[in-house]
């Protein structure tokens, strides 16, 4: 009988400590997760005019809060690809010596196509589509 | 005549009766014998702390957290304030000592046993300021908001969130949103101000008390002897002498590097421009840096960062808990089991750290 008094008691307060430790903890972790920030979805941006690209180039073109990588190849086409290394986040460039996509983190080679060739990277870059109307260059989110 | 300093003694002693530490200093001791040289790193260590603590606080009164200020505001230090560049060269150079004397004290400690019982513990609480640490040296990297730190949080950062089934919310909490941005500069500046010196004094704390209560640990050698046949010297004031000796020399080492070879600030960082070539991680870092750098793409099914990630994750969980596992032997030299492991993890670090910064 006392035994279960003693039990019934321990169990009300660890109980009403843990529920008192959960109302504190709760607030403090949802305090310390971001709030998601709405933001303007952007389908395409506008990265200037054509003749600022010379050939053999690649420049980091903001879109929206995403780098994406610009490149203008020998042959004058233009590629767009999202800037951001698939391997751990770091922000690509295009090396005009060997005219492939690298990242200089962890020597990742991307080829023109986006594709992951050597290296760490484990997926292809995502591709963006490029239009260019009258002279001026528009890159679009790829559609699908 | 007593003097001031015998009268506050006595002042104190009445009200507080201060014989117990009194009769414990007086009768701390010691062992003399010829690895002797490794009880002086985790002193040094402490001293490279509390110079961190001292120079960090004097940052604190100019650096102002925010991705437009944070620079700016280190350019501040180091180009106006009075001897804000010794003050901010200090600072780095302590750390970067601070780490490996960490490393060395670590080390010296497993190949002489000094972790096994009684003293598990002692052990267990370094290995969590060592985690802490490095906890600091990476959130302090990223303080001056230059280039080559936002890439080497971006990588942590994406490493910590490829941690299995925690990783994308534990990513999401350090960075303060989905990219490394202002806020991840904010948080970092709370883990490292405020959040990890709260956590690293409470293991500092116990740890220190865990060495006072125990005692040195003596090596094996040693225990076998009779007490008359055991050397030791006093710690107050002979030891203690030594040690303030070894800390002012490496003082002087500290000036000297940090006045000849003052810490760089680098390039602001920014968002939207590729990775510099030559990237690095703090040299700390380097061998787990390289090391995921070899691995491929894929392991089976796995995605090769992670799969490197658990295997770090798993090593260091079992260093930290080497005095519940170790293989007890007592064989000598690189025959010993623990020796061996030992051995091959010092190697595989320093192996790892040289390739790094050749390849």
């Amino acid at each position: 009988m006392k035994t279960n008094r003693r039990r019934f008691l321990n169990l009300v307060i660890g109980g009403g400590l843990a529920g008192w430790l959960g109302s504190v903890l709760y607030p403090v972790i949802s305090y310390l997760v971001p709030p998601k920030i709405p933001e303007a979805i952007v389908n395409s941006v506008k990265a200037g005019a054509t003749t600022d690209f010379p050939p053999n180039s690649g420049k980091i073109i903001k879109f929206g809060r995403i780098p994406v990588i610009l490149i203008r190849t020998n042959d004058k086409k233009f590629l767009a690809f999202s800037a951001t290394c698939t391997h751990l986040d770091c922000i690509v460039q295009y090396r005009s010596d060997t005219q492939q996509i690298w990242c200089a983190c962890h020597n990742g080679v991307y080829d023109l196509n986006g594709r992951n060739v050597s290296g760490p990277p484990p997926r292809p870059l995502e591709p963006f589509n490029v239009l260019v109307q009258n002279d001026e260059i528009i890159i679009t989110k790829p559609t699908g | 005549m007593k003097t001031i300093g015998q009268k506050l003694f006595a002042w104190f002693d009445e009200r507080f009766d201060l014989s117990p530490v009194v009769e414990f200093v007086n009768h701390k001791r010691v062992p003399v014998h010829r690895h002797m040289i490794w009880y002086y790193m985790g002193g040094v260590t402490l001293f490279l702390f509390v110079t961190q603590v001292v120079t960090g606080i004097l940052l604190l009164f100019y650096y102002r957290p925010g991705a437009d200020s944070a620079y700016e505001s280190l350019r501040f230090i180091l180009t106006k304030v009075n001897f804000g560049w010794l003050i901010r060269s200090i600072h780095s150079w302590s750390a970067n000592l601070m780490v490996f004397f960490v490393f060395v004290h670590m080390f010296s400690t497993f190949f002489t046993r000094a972790y096994q019982k009684p003293r598990e513990m002692t052990w267990v609480s370094g290995f969590i300021l060592l985690a802490l640490a490095l906890g600091f040296g990476f959130s302090g990297y990223l303080l001056p908001w230059n280039e080559l730190a936002f890439f080497a949080t971006k990588v942590g950062t994406d490493i910590a969130g490829s941690v299995p089934f925690i990783g994308k919310a534990l990513l999401v909490v350090l960075r303060g949103g989905d990219d490394v941005t202002g806020a991840t500069l904010t948080r970092f500046y709370a883990f490292h101000v405020a959040m990890l010196p709260a956590i690293f004094t409470v293991f500092l704390t116990l740890h220190l008390l865990f060495v006072q209560r125990q005692g040195m640990s003596e090596p094996e050698e040693l225990q076998g002897l009779a007490e008359n046949q055991k050397k030791s010297i006093s710690f107050f004031p002979n030891f203690f002498l030594r040690d303030a000796l070894l800390w002012l020399i490496v003082l002087n080492i500290l000036l000297y590097l940090a006045v000849f070879y003052p810490w760089d600030l680098g390039f602001k960082a920014d968002p939207f421009t590729s990775a510099p070539a030559g990237i690095k991680p703090e040299w700390y870092f380097m061998f787990m840096f390289q090391t995921l750098k070899f691995l491929p793409a894929h392991i089976l099914v796995f995605e090769g960062e992670v799969v490197g990630i658990v295997f770090f994750g798993l090593a260091g969980l079992a260093w930290m808990l080497a005095p519940f596992w170790q293989f007890g032997s007592k064989r000598k030299g690189v025959s010993n089991p623990m020796n061996i492991i030992g051995l091959i993890s010092l190697a595989f670090i320093i192996i790892m750290t040289i390739v790094g910064y050749l390849v």
